[in-house]
């Protein structure tokens, strides 16, 4: 699409998706955001994912004008998961990134309050990565 | 028939016989405190159970009926529960003010008792100021509150005697306003005199339309006194503060309990005096025949049944209307009872002056 | 930023409200910031039923997840189940047969029904009004004796399968949902009487918590939430599945954007509600009630997404499938957790008792939020 020249197209589900490296990833959101033949000003979900090789980040979008639907996805480096903040675009992210950043540890740049959301303040590790191990609190099956 | 009248008259004579004047003065006043107290205890029973069964079979359900007959020995199993658990002083606490507070308040009450007449002839002390009285004494109830949430190092009940304190001096100038309509009618302070006025009829009747007006605020104005929902949020349990007594337990707390519940039977009574005749039977104008029917039920019949009546509908009130926030209160007394009135109170001495009452 | 309890450097008091408390429906704990009366600020703290659904998952069979969902939103039950259903059935490509979608779509309903009779009560307590609870409780009551017939729980009822319904329908199911519409209908009209119309209850609910709809947008809400405040996002009329496409009901959007509005779009819900049972109970078509599946249910390498409207809004399921009989991961995108993230925007200004009506009209469940 002529708007987002930088992403890859992936058609792969029922939506259309775009493939977008992380430092590029917040111009083209705010881009979706704003162009008024798009317009996309509904975030309604904003999940990670642990691929074991690197993170993604992935969000679903609306129209409440034009009534589409798409998805985002960000892929993020494993060591560093680092990604700057979208809560000044969609006010819905301050919360969801606040969890992404608790399960997986991904820090969002510029993020108004970045902490843990359900997990207490002193809590080690970040519990939905592949390779979190607890051996007191998770049985293995 | 005994009436009750009679059996005081007849206690007094028997002591004046028997004993010195100064012997028996001292015994009738230890007699009419040991009632007083009785009286009080018999009355917290029957009012918290009646709260209970009253909301109970509004919301479609029976309330207490496992603790004896019907549930009637429910209060007396509560009031055993109060007594014998561990009454908690908080560090920090004000000690002497945190045991004065409750005594205080039921101190206050049993004070308001003296001028209510129960029966025809039967008053502690028909002092000829009784009106003015009863609402003095009735005011320094507030004295209780805020001691009780200041002495309890807490900041949640300091909010609660706060915020009870304003809603109680608010309303007072409304129930006092609504007093003074009446004795506007009767031109008397004397509890005994405005009775005996009522004897072709009652006022809220002879009064017609501001007396009635005088009525519904007093009504209203005597709920907000006594922390009665809608005006609970003192005490609310969904709110942030659990109100004044928060940090009282045991004795201390059964004796604000039980302070709340007299103090609605003393400001019913209030009303069913000035308003309903208090024990004057139901009167009208010269029907002789009807009058003289009427009379057949004793006079204490007749001003517990108004007082019971009257403590319904204050019953009623809670389990009917949600709750009003701080703000509204204090804007519905200052903005619309206070100027209503106020104007009330004008027309009706108009009205007393002209004799366009009946 | 992180605030303690005490005294703010501006004087202000910051203090806890909850998590054990009457009106927060759940365990949330929030840290007011009072100046005098007025909030200053509203910050929940979340993660006291945080039970690491989406991680359990990750390690529990395709038939297996479904029913950890009725523990979420444990009032929409039947809801959730019926997301997640749909979106493994998605990724089998299986079709449900007709009666099975029939089922669902009165299960779901009168999960709907019971969850907003609920509501009604929770929100009149919360009020100070103490005598709708039980007038709503009587009628919930005959709902959850109906699912107990159909389904053998009150609460937590564990019936849709990828493909259809756990069992067919008990024969009384039919005689009885009729008689309860024809009795909630009189009683719909008792709550407005009782609640609606009372003018303490107007003065509480009017001119409080507003969100307009931009806010409405952009913090996420969905549900009656965001249908108070002029949003259309009625799952069941935008992406409709099952066979709403082809019942006939109103999308109840209201303007006003306070918690009155909000209020009355739940009451119409349920009117709502009560005409698509009503055009549903006598048209159950005969067949299955589960199409045929594999024993072991495996999808394939992809990702799914279905949404279904529950009681409290949109129910996002989101799977990533690697091709095995365990999901890769698995997203729950709760309705709770968007029209939380409001609250502070919504009740800024305004005094305590108001927070306690903006957050009993925004119904939420904290076990949803939190997952």
């Amino acid at each position: 699409m002529h708007l987002t020249p930088e992403a890859t197209l992936e058609e792969s589900g029922e939506w259309l998706g775009l493939v977008l490296a992380p430092d590029q990833a917040k111009s083209c959101l705010s881009r979706l955001r704003h162009a008024p033949e798009i317009e996309m000003d509904y975030l309604f979900c904003l999940t990670g994912v642990d691929w074991k090789t690197h993170f993604s980040l992935v969000y679903h979008l609306s129209s409440t004008q034009h009534r589409q639907t798409m998805v985002v996805k960000v892929k993020l480096d494993r060591e560093q998961p680092e990604m700057d903040t979208v809560s000044d675009i969609w006010r819905t992210a301050e919360f969801h990134e606040r969890e992404a950043y608790d399960l997986f540890g991904i820090r969002f740049r510029s993020h108004p309050d970045l902490r843990r959301l359900f997990l207490t303040e002193d809590w080690i590790g970040w519990p939905l990565r592949k390779d979190y191990e607890d051996p007191v609190n998770m049985i293995k099956l | 028939m005994f009436s009750l009248e009679s059996i005081s008259h007849f206690i007094h004579a028997w002591l004046y016989h028997h004993f010195s004047p100064l012997a028996a003065l001292s015994l009738e006043l230890a007699i009419i405190g040991l009632a007083a107290i009785l009286w009080f205890a018999l009355l917290g029973l029957v009012l918290v159970l009646m709260e209970r069964k009253v909301s109970a079979y509004m919301q479609i359900r029976r309330g207490p009926n496992r603790v004896g007959p019907g549930g009637v020995l429910q209060t007396v199993a509560d009031t055993l529960k109060l007594v014998v658990k561990e009454g908690l002083t908080p560090t920090g606490a004000d000690k002497f003010l945190f045991n004065l507070a409750p005594i205080l308040v039921i101190i206050i009450s049993m004070l308001v008792l003296a001028p209510i007449p129960f029966a025809r002839g039967f008053q502690i002390w028909d002092i000829n100021i009784g009106v003015l009285y009863v609402s003095a004494v009735s005011s320094l109830s507030i004295i209780g509150i805020l001691m009780a949430g200041w002495a309890s190092n807490n900041k949640y009940s300091l909010l609660g005697a706060m915020r009870s304190g304003a809603q109680i001096v608010s309303y007072e100038l409304s129930a006092g306003l609504s007093i003074l309509t009446i004795v506007v009618l009767t031109g008397s302070l004397r509890i005994s005199e405005i009775i005996d006025s009522q004897k072709d009829g009652w006022w809220i009747f002879k009064g017609h339309i501001p007396a009635l007006i005088a009525f519904a605020i007093f009504i209203i104005a005597v709920t907000a006194e006594t922390n009665r929902a809608p005006f609970d949020l003192a005490e609310a349990e969904s709110e942030l503060t659990a109100g004044f007594h928060t940090e009282y337990s045991g004795m201390k707390f059964a004796l604000f309990f039980l302070a709340e519940y007299v103090n609605i039977f003393l400001v019913c009574s209030i009303g069913a005096i000035l308003f309903l005749g208090g024990w004057m039977p139901l009167h009208f104008g010269h029907w002789a025949t009807f009058n003289h029917f009427m009379d057949y039920l004793p006079s204490s019949i007749w001003f517990l049944g108004k007082t019971f009546g009257l403590i319904f509908l204050i019953m009623w009130f809670r389990w009917t209307f949600p709750r009003l926030r701080v703000d509204q209160l204090l804007t519905l007394e200052w903005k619309y009872l206070l100027p209503i009135s106020l104007i009330n109170l004008l027309v009706m001495t108009v009205i007393s002056m002209e004799g366009w009452h009946f | 930023m992180l605030e303690e309890i005490g005294t703010t450097e501006k004087g202000e008091w910051v203090i806890n409200l909850g998590p054990q408390h009457p009106s927060t429906h759940g365990v949330l704990h929030l840290l007011i910031t009072l100046s005098g009366e007025t909030i200053q600020k509203v910050e929940p703290h979340l993660g006291y039923i945080h039970r690491s659904i989406e991680k359990m998952c990750e390690s529990l069979s395709y038939r297996q997840f479904i029913y950890v969902t009725s523990r979420m939103d444990y009032l929409s039950s039947h809801i959730n189940n019926h997301g997640c259903a749909l979106c493994v059935e998605k990724g089998l490509q299986v079709e449900v047969p007709p009666r099975a979608q029939v089922i669902r779509v009165l299960m779901d309903e009168l999960t709907r029904l019971a969850s907003h009779q609920l509501w009604w009560g929770a929100l009149g307590m919360d009020i100070g009004a103490l005598t709708p609870f039980f007038h709503a409780f009587r009628e919930r009551e005959t709902i959850n004796e109906i699912m107990e017939e159909t389904c053998g729980a009150r609460l937590t009822m564990n019936y849709m399968v990828p493909g259809g319904v756990m069992a067919d329908i008990h024969p009384n199911f039919q005689h009885r949902v009729k008689q309860f519409i024809a009795f909630f209908r009189t009683k719909i009209d008792e709550y407005d009487e009782l609640l609606s119309d009372n003018f303490i209850f107007l003065r509480r609910m009017q001119g409080v918590g507003y969100l307009s709809r931009e806010d409405a947008i952009s913090y996420g809400c969905t549900g009656p939430t965001a249908r108070g405040s002029d949003l259309s996002c009625d799952i069941r009329k935008l992406y409709p599945y099952e066979v709403y496409d082809r019942l006939s009901f109103v999308e109840v959007i209201e303007t006003g954007g306070d918690c009155h509005a909000r209020y009355r779009v739940r009451l119409q819900e349920m009117r709502q509600s009560l005409s698509i049972l009503d055009q549903l109970i006598d048209n159950i078509p005969e067949g299955d009630f589960q199409a045929k599946t594999k024993a072991v249910l495996k999808l394939p390498k992809g990702e799914f997404y279905s949404r279904v409207e529950t009681a409290r809004g949109e129910f996002g399921v989101y799977i990533i499938s690697e091709g095995g009989t365990t999901p890769y991961r698995i997203k729950f995108r709760s309705p709770g957790f968007s029209n939380l993230s409001a609250l502070d925007h919504m009740s800024r200004g305004h005094k305590i008792g108001d927070l306690v009506a903006i957050m009993g009209t925004l119904d939420l469940v904290i076990p949803d939020i939190d997952r």
